[in-house]
């Protein structure tokens, strides 16, 4: 007996197994690659994009004059410009810049939930994740004013050719250039906006548990760790989805 | 009362865990206001064109830094998980440039042919 155990010594490195090499939950691993799979998917949807807007022309003359037309790809600024309240004024990215303010501080409300999780601090937690699903509704608010604001489109439209005005925009038309503006605008910001929507689900989840008691009883808040890395990326994809539709 | 016995066993063992500060989130916070204020003011004040474009795309990057790194916690994360994040990111970053670059030749091909 005591000579097959001195054969059978258990190894003990880092990655024989009985630990956590990554130092992380298997959770929060899974956490972290769904999320780098989810990447792939805004990826492709960039991609599509700059194909898309490559293959029309880029409009030449000065941004003063510019038109709505089906001939080039419209400027960003041109075309988001409204604001609520302010009906027919020219505040060019002024409401995008709110939006992305009001990812931004739910995401800071997002950390602040989870470094109140690691104190163990039930009645922080309970407040962070109340104004991160605050803040999260607010984005979601803003961006079904938007939807609607480019689906009814503005008061000058689009004068086509034959002298009929388009207003607004949908799958097949788009008063404010190529139809596969339109169409890239619904499916980039309306993933995007899904992604918030579920975000904000599983916030109301992790919430309804922190209220009972579930993660104080046991005895980590993790889960909020997890929703929070899910947030977080959500607002990674704002910040890309701004720069490469609204800015570029 | 064994429960709550067993309550304060776990408190105390959480408490001693590193605890990030609330000074560092804030700080990120403001970070990424000023990038994201930086970016407005080059929107306005400099004309459209592919300097002002690879400018976006620089403060993207720094912001993506900065929420990925602290927001998300991967700074303080062990190596291997930074690279096992990274890796495949960079990887896909290269699929991204290549798959434009590429799909412009080919799609203007494809066009010019049926011209």
């Amino acid at each position: 007996m005591s000579q097959t155990t001195t054969f059978e010594q258990p190894n003990t490195g880092t990655w024989d197994g009985g630990n956590e090499p990554f130092k992380a939950s298997y959770g929060k691993l899974m956490m972290w690659f769904f999320l780098l799979s989810d990447a792939f998917t805004f990826a492709a949807f960039l991609t599509t994009y700059g194909l898309a807007r490559h293959r029309h022309h880029a409009y030449e003359g000065t941004p003063e004059a510019f038109t709505f037309s089906t001939q080039w790809w419209p400027i960003p600024e041109k075309v988001f410009n409204a604001f609520p309240g302010f009906h027919g004024v020219d505040w060019p990215l002024a409401f995008v810049a709110l939006m992305t303010m009001i990812l931004i501080l739910s995401s800071v409300t997002m950390v602040l939930a989870v470094e109140a999780g690691h104190r163990m601090d039930k009645n922080d937690v309970q407040k962070w994740l109340l104004w991160t699903i605050l803040f999260g509704s607010m984005f979601l608010g803003c961006q079904a004013w938007e939807w609607t604001h480019f689906i009814s489109g503005t008061d000058e439209g689009m004068k086509l050719a034959n002298g009929s005005v388009i207003h607004g925009a949908n799958l097949i038309v788009n008063q404010y250039g190529p139809p596969l503006f339109a169409d890239l605008f619904f499916f980039i910001t309306g993933f995007h906006g899904t992604h918030v929507f579920s975000g904000v689900v599983l916030l109301i989840m992790i919430f309804i548990n922190t209220v009972n008691g579930v993660y104080h009883r046991r005895g980590h808040y993790e889960m909020v760790e997890k929703v929070g890395l899910y947030w977080h990326f959500v607002d990674l994809v704002w910040v890309f989805v701004f720069t490469f539709f609204y800015l570029v | 009362m064994a429960s709550h016995a067993h309550h304060t066993d776990e408190f105390d063992e959480t408490a001693n865990l590193p605890k990030p500060q609330t000074a560092v989130i804030w700080k990120t916070f403001f970070i990424l206001c000023g990038l994201t204020a930086i970016e407005f003011a080059f929107a306005f004040m400099m004309d459209a064109g592919s300097l002002r474009n690879a400018i976006f795309i620089g403060l993207t990057i720094f912001k993506a830094f900065y929420i990925v790194g602290e927001f998300m916690h991967l700074k303080h994360e062990t190596k291997g998980l930074i690279w096992a994040v990274l890796i495949p990111t960079v990887l896909l970053v290269w699929l991204l440039v290549a798959l434009l670059v590429e799909g412009t030749f080919y799609g203007e091909s494809v066009f010019n042919y049926f011209k």
